[in-house]
């Protein structure tokens, strides 16, 4: 493993002046899942590691039923789901904590870093699109919100810029009569990446009947995880229907742009957005109706 | 070379120093440093689980952890789970259960229990699988394990 | 006979002697060794899967501070043309000893160039980095009909195709060509109603085992050079590493570490000449590891395989003939386990008319090794997947046709020896009769498959010491590595001749000073053949305590008698003593007692298993999930229990991984491109259910308890009783390993 430097940064304005002062060379360091095995396997050069876990403002996890969700940028997996309120509010964000890595990796991987490592097939990133997550950004000129669907940029890059860090996710109150689901495919039931990732967050009116509003995104089709907006848009309006599904997943599908890899080839992953769409619609319109 | 920082923590509830480069993960720590070998390295990037160990109460991989990110916190190791005279329980169940074989993940799996038996006492067999699932072993086809696992829990 | 009788000892299910080490992290694996001065060694790769060496600068890497040395094959003696013999058969040297570092040419992504020896394991990693090889990149041949092809690209210039006693005059990558012939084959197929042929294909898989290779070496000044390493055997290590160093044995002295798994992966050595090499450089002890990459690409896997093969069976279900051709990738260097595959692919089976062809051909991947069973169940995923389709065509139950034709004492197998006793009949008997076979089992895509599986099991040298001790307990020295609990398995049988609890028993497994010429652990013969020496070691004692206690009562030897842990005198003199009394008076009869067994048994007896699977198949997405798990195996006599049924459940997921997700993937130019854990994707706990492991006991004539080995036969039935499963399921037969979604999805006509 390279030779590196290693530094707790205490406060924000701290840690956005040693990344501005370091530039590229420096790597902000949350639970370090991805990034530490990057380095050991010489896929990063990282010359200073930024510990940012004695930050407050990175640890917040605040979920007020008025104002929505404040979630840390190093706030772990395994206290997410370990917050009743949130697991009701959000539960396809549950979905997806439950299932990055093992019970090991969850307790130290957060829904932040999964953001941040930009990896087309993180399962954290496609229930923030769904939820109309901002991220909150601080840095040398003071801080910034990005939707989470414009977040990532490319596999492994994202919008921020030198100096800049992740503070948080803010993820808005869901409305009533709604719910959302992520799900992934993988060939095992537990610690392989994504195949494919579908999430969805659907708004049906008071009967339960109409599609008010959804949002679908995908993961590992594409070299950053997609906000399906088309296919999202088809769903408004419509009444609940395997044809109204159907076409969305069919949308879903047209947007997705896999490549094949040792984790599986693009015709499976095109065939898996219309399954996995399909299931993550369904599941949450499941769970609409459940709540009632 | 960066230079080795000096690290206090608790181990196995004694505090414990330690000089370690920032690349050195806690589990080179704990062999080559400390010289505790319980924890094993299988794979390196978390995705086997014979490095577990728990970190102020929270299982983790111990490759996946810098030595100097636990100035200050508290590591269990399997060095620590027994009394001097006595085996926790989860372990007299992998004995009595013959959940080992060669037993290299052994350690692993038994702070992996250890850690779902500490917040939850009376998993059912999903749970222990599901909890169990980063913890590979590649001898015992695992039914023996969590049968263990779920004796110990009916014991404790 | 030997009947199947009740004992003392064997069957019970005492706690192993090495259990409170191994729960509490005290127990030294071979990573875990520490000595003073320690250097840690680091092996550069190739990256390339097939390219000449032109040069080898290690210069810069020298020059790297931390640096203590380097080394390269130019190291290791010139093998010329020499044969080595390891005991197990001829091995061309050369191409050993390139295996350990590659003199002219790279043969696979991971071949070992060079090696490193620093003051930390980072400096090594780095000087690896510096170390600039020049390599002119060749082709790369990665599957076993293209490397057959006349124009296919050539591994090696020296190798001429041995087929059938002739020798070939064109370099080839086909090493070897066998064939077994039984019968009339033509005439057998004339006599079938229903014919069936399919091909099959399998995939490169690795053994998996949890801990990587490792290795310290130390050259002390007189020349002695002592290895600490995780190891199968031992004896073998020093064996290979004499002869890839042109080293004496009697120079060389291997410690057994604790091993972290094998499942015949850590037979062949790779880094311990290596650590050798360079503790003699350095003048230090080295240390070293591999990481897990290195484990993939640089160790040997189990081969893919192409194979066809064809049976024909009347209306009555009677089996008339069976074809097979077997082409089996080696890697990099000839000796795959074709050979075993063709001796068990029919084995279950009483066929009169047999022909089988073997392939042995030389691909751009690593020189596989042995894995479990080797060979048999790539053959066995081909054989029992057309019995099945067999079964099917005629009506007849899938065990039914199996009982019709199962092989029984006295029958011929297709290579030639004749069966002993033999448990065949009762395994498939058993799984019949189980509460799972006849379980509802009508859902929508679920589906159940059987199959059955046979491994030949061997004998191989063993031997024990036994010391007594005063206090009626024994210290029992074995050379046999622990890899699954054979100490208790090895000590009970002791325990059981002397009368004494397995609890009396200390066994210790040492180092090869210290034992007596001991075989690889592997071959599922360490409870078969070393506790065979443990019971020969255990009888000698018995004699000697005899003699003791007729010195002791002044009475003949021929008047005492031992049972139950008593001697006791007959003819005359009332005197009895317990074995534990009696060994508190071994000073005043005489002195210590040593006992000792050493044993090369010829009756291992053959293995068989039968497996019943439920599966479920998601028709959306490929995916086949495992719901119900039984297999049964004879086990001869199961001297603990549990252990066996360990061995039984762990070979049977071993196999479910093989049949559904495991895989080397290879991109074009030869590089695995899933080579770690995360996506060589072996079953974790939640992708299982309880495996239900039965055990039949047809004692073995061939062990004094009937043992017979249980180790590998438990994986050569899944693969195929899971494809069963999946064509009842969803009428699909899959005759390519893995079965994993992608190729269901394909199968189905999805994508």
């Amino acid at each position: 493993m390279q030779d590196f430097s290693y530094i707790a940064a205490k406060t924000i304005p701290e840690a956005v002046a040693l990344l501005d002062e370091k530039g590229e060379s420096a790597r902000i360091l949350a639970g370090g899942t991805d990034l530490i095995v990057q380095v050991r396997e010489a896929r990063r050069d990282v010359d200073w590691m930024i510990d940012i876990k004695s930050i407050p403002e990175v640890n917040v996890l605040d979920y007020n039923a008025a104002t929505g969700l404040t979630l840390g940028a190093a706030v772990e997996c395994y206290k997410i789901y370990a917050d009743d309120a949130i697991c009701d509010a959000y539960p396809s964000l549950i979905d997806a904590t439950k299932i990055i890595g093992g019970t090991a990796i969850q307790g130290r991987a957060g829904v932040g870093g999964n953001l941040c490592n930009a990896s087309p097939a993180a399962d954290g990133i496609p229930p923030l699109i769904v939820l109309n997550a901002s991220c909150v950004i601080a840095g040398p000129n003071g801080e910034r919100e990005v939707p989470a669907e414009d977040f990532c940029t490319a596999p492994g890059q994202t919008v921020l810029a030198k100096g800049e860090m992740l503070v948080s996710m803010k993820i808005p109150v869901p409305a009533s009569n709604s719910s959302s689901y992520y799900l992934r495919f993988i060939p095992r039931n537990e610690m392989d990446i994504a195949v494919v990732g579908a999430g969805a967050a659907v708004t049906l009116d008071a009967a339960q009947e109409t599609i008010i509003s959804a949002r679908i995104a995908l993961a590992a089709v594409a070299p950053t995880p997609l906000f399906a907006e088309e296919a999202s848009a088809l769903l408004a309006g419509q009444e609940v229907s395997d044809e109204a599904i159907n076409a969305a997943a069919a949308a879903a599908q047209a947007i997705a742009r896999p490549i094949s890899d040792m984790r599986g080839t693009a015709e499976q992953r095109t065939h898996l957005v219309g399954v996995l769409t399909r299931r993550a619609l369904n599941g949450a319109i499941q769970r609409v109706r459940e709540a009632t | 070379m960066a230079r080795r920082s000096h690290v206090q923590t608790t181990l196995n509830g004694e505090t414990v120093e330690f000089l370690c480069e920032p690349r050195q993960s806690l589990l080179e720590v704990l062999r080559d440093e400390l010289h505790l070998t319980g924890a094993k390295e299988g794979c390196n990037n978390g995705n086997c689980g014979a490095c577990s160990v728990i970190l102020d109460g929270r299982l983790v991989n111990s490759c996946l952890v810098l030595g100097v990110e636990t100035e200050g916190k508290s590591v269990e190791t399997i060095e620590g789970v027994a009394d001097p005279d006595k085996l926790h329980p989860i372990q007299d169940a992998f004995l009595e259960n013959a959940a080992l074989q060669c037993g290299i993940c052994t350690p692993g799996f038994i702070m992996s229990a250890k850690a779902l038996l500490d917040e939850n006492p009376n998993p059912t067999e999903h749970e222990v699988r599901y909890w169990l699932a980063g913890n590979l072993c590649r001898c015992t086809g695992y039914d023996k394990i969590v049968r263990a696992v779920l004796d110990a829990a009916a014991a404790e | 006979m030997l009947e199947n009788k009740e004992y003392k000892v064997i069957g019970t299910r005492p706690i192993r002697h090495d259990g409170v080490d191994k729960v509490t992290g005290r127990a030294l694996y071979g990573a875990d060794f520490q000595a003073a001065g320690l250097l840690h060694g680091r092996v550069l790769r190739s990256p390339h899967a097939h390219a000449h060496i032109i040069s080898i600068d290690t210069s810069r890497a020298e020059a790297l501070p931390g640096v203590k040395g380097v080394v390269t094959a130019k190291d290791l003696p010139n093998p010329g043309d020499k044969i080595a013999d390891l005991g197990e058969g001829a091995v061309n040297l050369k191409h050993l000893c390139d295996n350990i570092l590659a003199s002219d040419k790279v043969l696979y992504k991971g071949h070992a160039v060079a090696a490193v020896a620093a003051t930390n394991p980072h400096i090594a990693e780095e000087a690896c980095t510096l170390i600039d090889v020049e390599y002119e990149v060749l082709p790369p041949v990665l599957e076993v009909r293209q490397a057959m092809e006349s124009d296919a690209p050539i591994l090696h210039d020296t190798i001429r195709t041995t087929s059938l006693g002739e020798t070939g005059d064109e370099p080839s990558n086909v090493a070897s060509h066998i064939q077994h012939k039984l019968g009339d084959p033509e005439k057998g197929f004339a006599e079938a109603d229903v014919i069936i042929e399919r091909e099959f294909v399998t995939g490169t898989v690795h053994q998996g085992y949890i801990e990587p290779h490792n290795a310290t070496a130390h050259y002390n000044a007189d020349g002695q050079l002592t290895i600490w390493c995780s190891t199968q055997g031992a004896f073998t290590v020093r064996e290979q590493v004499a002869e890839i160093l042109q080293y004496p044995i009697s120079k060389i002295k291997v410690v057994p570490m604790e091993i972290g798994g094998g499942f015949g992966g850590k037979i062949s050595v790779y880094i311990k000449p290596v650590a050798a090499l360079l503790a003699k450089k350095t003048g230090k002890p080295v240390k070293v590891l591999m990481n897990r990459a290195d484990v993939f690409e640089g160790t040997g896997p189990t081969p893919a395989s192409y194979i066809r093969v064809k049976m024909g069976a009347t209306k009555a279900g009677k089996l008339t003939a069976a074809q097979a051709y077997l082409a089996f990738e080696a890697g990099a260097y000839p000796g795959s386990p074709v050979g075993p595959g063709a001796m068990c692919i029919f084995a279950p089976y009483n066929i009169e008319n047999v022909i089988i062809d073997g392939y042995d051909v030389v691909v751009n991947k690593p020189k596989t090794a042995p894995y479990r069973a080797p060979g048999a169940p790539n053959a066995a995923f081909g054989s029992e997947t057309v019995v099945d389709e067999i079964a099917e065509k005629l009506g007849i139950d899938p065990l039914e046709i199996r009982l019709l034709n199962a092989a029984k004492e006295g029958d011929r197998r297709a290579d030639g020896p004749v069966h002993p006793r033999i448990g065949c009949i009762e395994t498939v008997e058993a799984a019949k009769a189980h509460p799972h076979y006849t379980a509802p089992n009508g859902k929508k895509h679920h589906g159940r498959g059987v199959a059955s599986g046979y491994w030949f099991n061997i004998g191989l040298e063993s031997s024990v010491t036994i010391n007594v001790n005063s206090d009626g307990t024994i210290n029992l020295i074995e050379g046999s590595t622990d890899i699954g609990g054979t100490r208790a398995s090895i000590a009970m049988q002791a325990a059981e001749v002397l009368g004494i609890p397995a609890e009396s028993v200390n066994p210790s497994v040492v180092d090869t000073n210290s034992v007596g010429y001991t075989a690889v652990t592997g071959g599922s013969r360490t409870t078969y053949a070393t506790g065979y020496a443990a019971y020969e070691a255990a009888q000698d004692v018995k004699q000697q305590m005899i003699a003791r206690a007729a010195k002791l009562w002044e009475v003949d030897a021929a008047n005492v008698q031992f049972a139950d842990g008593e001697f006791s005198s007959i003819n005359g003199k009332e005197e009895q003593i317990s074995f534990r009394d009696l060994c508190a008076r071994l000073g005043e009869t005489g002195g210590p007692i040593v006992g000792s067994g050493t044993v090369n048994p010829g009756g291992a007896g053959g293995a068989y298993a039968t497996h019943v699977v439920d599966v479920v198949v998601d028709e959306e997405t490929g995916k086949v999930d495992i719901l119900r798990y039984t297999a049964v195996q004879d086990a001869g006599k199961a001297i603990h229990p549990s252990y066996v049924e360990g061995q039984i459940q762990g070979g049977a997921v071993q196999g479910i991984g093989w049949a559904l997700n495991e895989e080397y993937i290879y991109n074009a130019e030869g590089e695995m491109t899933n080579a770690s854990f995360l996506d060589y994707r072996m079953p974790t706990c939640l992708d299982l259910p309880m495996i239900d492991a039965v055990i039949v006991e047809v004692p073995n004539p061939g062990h004094p308890y009937g043992v017979r080995g249980v180790g590998e036969v438990p994986i050569v039935p899944p693969m195929a009783a899971i494809a069963n499963a999946i064509y009842d399921a969803i009428g699909i037969r899959m005759t390519e390993l893995p079965m994993s979604p992608d190729r269901l999805l394909k199968a189905m006509g999805k994508i």
